[in-house]
């Protein structure tokens, strides 16, 4: 199989989600593009890792998915408090340091 | 070879469609579902790539734990079930700066790896079997390990300290 084929999937996935992280207003959406290049990242390791005859990648793509899972934890924790404070999880509405 | 590569593509084209539907959806839940196919489908390519274990781990930790993370952020954030509008007002610059990269990245990996081939054989898999991978855990990488762990722990309390109803 061609590399290239896993590292384009991989490209298209990231950038999906760089659009879902620019253009979303939802903080539980903007996590879940997150959670999109995050995956990508995780595929090109694997791929690579396949391709150098490595075990390094795959020990690595372990590592991205336990952060990945510390990262939803506590980013869903903050998305409640901003809940909390604004009645509301536009991340849009978090601009009390604006000028 | 070629069965892997239908198979690849058929999983290819259903994770980009659903990622594509991730970012553009207007219900919560449905993207939130959409998100689980692509994550489902990352596990399946992960086994074509014959990485048993990273494959199996992907689908307990992000379909079993992440979704249901992600399920309960929409519940708690009281999100309406109704269709509504969750973009803001910089989409199509988004789309500009997604696309050029995506164009970038394409023109990048195509001039770089043109020509490499991945040889799906046995030793491939010997590398990918759980002992394999645990092995390589527990010794090579046993410090990182550690501090993963520890990186967890903090994770979890700061999560409660942060959420906690005072």
């Amino acid at each position: 199989m061609a590399l290239n084929q896993f590292l384009i999937l991989s490209a298209f996935l990231f950038c999906t989600g760089v659009y879902g992280v620019l253009a979303r207003r939802n903080g539980v959406l903007v996590l879940m593009s997150v959670e999109l290049m995050l995956n990508a990242v995780n595929i090109n390791l694997v791929a690579f890792s396949a391709f150098v005859r490595d075990v390094g990648g795959q020990i690595f793509a372990l590592f991205v998915i336990t952060i990945a899972a510390a990262e939803v934890g506590v980013g869903l924790a903050i998305v409640l408090l901003i809940y909390r404070n604004l009645d509301s999880p536009d991340l849009d509405r978090v601009d009390q340091l604006k000028g | 070879m070629i069965a892997q590569n239908i198979a690849f593509w058929i999983i290819a084209v259903v994770m980009a469609a659903a990622a594509v539907r991730v970012v553009t959806s207007r219900n919560l839940v449905h993207a939130a579902l959409f998100l689980i196919t692509v994550l489902i489908g990352a596990s399946a390519q992960f086994i074509i790539l014959l990485a048993e274990f990273v494959g199996v781990t992907q689908f307990f930790l992000y379909v079993g734990a992440v979704a249901v993370l992600f399920l309960f952020g929409i519940i708690v954030t009281r999100a309406p079930m109704q269709p509504a509008d969750y973009d803001n007002d910089q989409r199509w610059p988004a789309l500009a700066v997604s696309l050029l990269l995506l164009g970038v990245l394409v023109a990048l990996l195509i001039d770089a790896f043109g020509h490499q081939e991945i040889e799906l054989s046995d030793d491939l898999l010997a590398i990918g079997r759980s002992d394999a991978v645990g092995n390589s855990l527990f010794r090579t990488f046993v410090v990182p390990f550690e501090v993963v762990s520890m990186l967890l722990l903090a994770a979890l309390i700061g999560a409660v300290a942060i959420a906690r109803r005072d």
